[in-house]
């Protein structure tokens, strides 16, 4: 590791929760994915959540993105009570608040890197030519100005990443979720994308990256490892 | 509102490009379509062709023409009430004539007698079975609504001292006089000479049932003269001055027909009120009926085009729910994703539909070049119709597959493989 580490100062917060509980029915019996999890995030953070497959790990970034809303618990993000919303409400605090970044990309198939970059700014009804102002400069910055028309097949694992790390960046979120993001790509290609979250740390995102790799967890600045639902451990690494 | 504009232009270039990534099964679901509107066009020009070459036939009958008969158009049950009333004479005509001429302010224009029957028309060896023959009063001119393609009507004069000239239908003249005009040439029925005075234009026949240019007409005294019939009766056709105002005429005409008939208050007509409008209720319910009947069936092709479209609908719901969860996750709200894929059904759709029009368009032409009896006629309006039927196909087909799709639960849809 060749960047030096530095670890910028907190800011307001971001992510109140507080006893969170979610269910699951599967047919007769009933699957305590989260147990009790109460968390704190705040603006400028680097956050690593890790945990075994069964941890709640996954349960917990649905939660977090929004994409799901807890059983039991209180969950507030920028203030505003997530666990109450509907389903289309969720969907505006995702597009204006999250950028997600998948293992698997998901990048839409066939539209050019552009216009996967765009997409988020069409669901906020950003006029075009705004759009593909905005969506051309977060392209430059993660490295692929000249890769703009290219279609996700035209590119190699570690570009299409980094589209989506474009695509997530491009509403300007509160929070940056990213599920396993080195998890479908070399080591070497992964070390240039966690080279990429720092650089987006410095600039001032807050980022939650979500692993089950320590080498991965090890770039964050804080752990938070979950056991059978439970927070087993939450520190911050030097 | 901006929003919904810039998500429905995504959802028509997504709409396109889907359908030019699966160009097969986009062609084969639009066939579907394809059928079902060159089906239900093809019908509905029959209708309309229909309905036109019905209305021109009523109108050979003279839409401003009442008829006065012993029997009514149309069938008859109570047949006892009628066959005892007393046979229309043209001596009617003349009384009626003389009425309408007393009233300044009355609806009828004329009354013209005329005697039918039917009869073989000869010219040395040639002859032309089952012509209609027509006697009839010098003023037939007025309500007749064929032109002359050469010659003339008999006169006033003529048709008083019973001359034995005629004018021929069209196809009687045709067959009778090959190289030579008609006008001029002598012509025998039952052995009597006639005179061809003139010969009457193209006119068609009714319904397809009956020819309007088989017939010849000739004054009605020459007609008593060498063919009798007097027993038999005539009927009287009136001519009216204003066809709008066809029902306040017929009111007259009954009047003054029961004033010629010496009627007293209370006694029932003994004579009928025909017109063009007792076919039209006779016929308009088997219209109808083929519309109706054909519409449906026709519609049935339609319907399985639908089918084929909700099919494909919920098999790309199927295969892009991965993508419908990652749009989700960007924050495309259900409306969004029930836009997209109701969009893709309809785009389908109407594309089929359009190539269905241009399809049974040219059919139509096509029919109408090989066969140009065949009632059939395109109109603009069956354009505008399929189009819309078309499209109320796609978002039918499409709503349920679109429904599913928006209420997809982002965490399962990202989870799909």
């Amino acid at each position: 590791m060749s960047t030096l580490r530095t670890t910028r100062p907190i800011g307001p917060l971001v992510i109140d929760i507080d006893g969170v509980v979610k269910l699951y029915q599967m047919g007769t019996e009933t699957i305590h994915a989260l147990r009790g999890i109460s968390l704190k995030i705040h603006r400028n953070e680097y956050l690593a959540i890790m945990g075994p497959s069964g941890s709640g790990k996954s349960t917990l970034m649905n939660m977090l993105g929004c994409l799901d809303t807890p059983t039991a618990g209180r969950y507030e993000f920028n203030g505003k009570n997530v666990a109450a919303m509907v389903d289309d409400e969720l969907a505006d605090i995702r597009n204006r608040e999250i950028g997600f970044v998948f293992q698997t990309f998901n990048l839409l198939p066939r539209s050019d890197a552009l216009r996967n970059v765009e997409l988020p700014l069409i669901y906020a009804g950003i006029p075009s030519d705004q759009r593909r102002e905005r969506a051309q400069q977060v392209l430059e910055e993660v490295g692929l100005g000249n890769r703009m028309h290219h279609k996700p097949n035209e590119l190699s694992g570690g570009q299409r990443q980094r589209v989506a790390i474009a695509r997530a960046l491009v509403n300007k979120p509160s929070i940056i979720l990213a599920d396993e993001p080195t998890g479908n790509l070399d080591s070497q290609t992964g070390i240039e994308i966690m080279a990429l979250f720092e650089e987006l740390y410095k600039l001032g995102n807050t980022i939650i990256v979500v692993t089950h790799e320590e080498d991965i967890a090890r770039h964050a600045r804080r752990v938070v490892r979950l056991r059978d639902g439970l927070i087993e451990s939450d520190g911050s690494v030097s | 509102m901006n929003t919904f504009y810039y998500e429905f232009r995504e959802s028509v270039r997504i709409a396109f490009a889907q359908i030019t990534a699966h160009k097969m099964r986009s062609v084969l679901t639009a066939l579907g379509v394809i059928i079902g509107i060159v089906a239900v066009t093809l019908m509905g020009m029959a209708i309309t062709g229909m309905d036109t070459s019905f209305e021109s036939s009523l109108a050979m009958l003279g839409d401003d023409v009442i008829y006065v008969q012993k029997w009514p158009w149309g069938p008859v049950v109570d047949w006892w009430n009628y066959t005892n009333r007393p046979p229309l004479q043209p001596i009617v005509a003349t009384e009626l004539n003389k009425l309408i001429e007393a009233a300044p302010s009355t609806l009828l224009d004329v009354a013209v007698p005329v005697r039918v029957r039917s009869g073989t028309v000869k010219r040395g060896d040639n002859s032309v079975g089952g012509v209609y023959m027509a006697g009839t009063s010098g003023d037939y001119g007025r309500i007749i609504t064929a032109d002359f393609r050469e010659g003339r009507l008999f006169t006033e004069t003529e048709a008083e001292s019973a001359c034995a000239v005629c004018v021929l239908g069209c196809d009687v003249a045709d067959a009778l006089f090959t190289n030579v005009p008609a006008v001029g040439q002598t012509i025998q029925v039952r052995g009597y000479p006639f005179q061809v005075i003139g010969v009457l234009a193209r006119q068609g026949s009714f319904l397809g049932l009956f020819s309007f240019d088989t017939q010849m007409i000739l004054p009605i005294k020459a007609f008593e003269k060498d063919f009798g019939g007097k027993n038999i009766g005539a009927e009287i056709r009136v001519k009216v001055k204003d066809k709008k105002r066809l029902e306040e005429a017929k009111e007259e005409l009954i009047g003054l027909m029961r004033r010629v008939r010496g009627q007293l208050p209370g006694e029932s007509d003994n004579f009928s009120i025909n017109g063009e409008e007792a076919f039209k209720e006779q016929l308009d319910p088997v219209k109808k009926g083929i519309a109706i009947a054909g519409l449906f069936v026709t519609g049935l092709a339609l319907f399985v085009g639908a089918i084929g479209i909700m099919n494909i609908t919920f098999v790309s719901v199927k295969e892009r729910t991965k993508e419908i969860g990652t749009r989700k996750a960007l924050g495309a709200k259900r409306r969004t994703i029930l836009l997209q894929f109701l969009i893709e059904s309809i785009s389908v759709s109407v594309i089929g539909g359009i190539v269905g029009i241009i399809l049974s368009s040219s059919l139509c032409l096509l029919i109408g070049h090989i066969f140009p009896k065949l009632p059939i006629s395109f109109s603009p309006v069956l354009v505008v119709v399929s189009l819309l039927v078309s499209a109320g196909t796609g978002i039918v087909a499409g709503f349920a597959p679109a429904w599913g799709a928006s209420r997809l639960d982002p965490v399962v849809a990202l989870r799909y493989e």
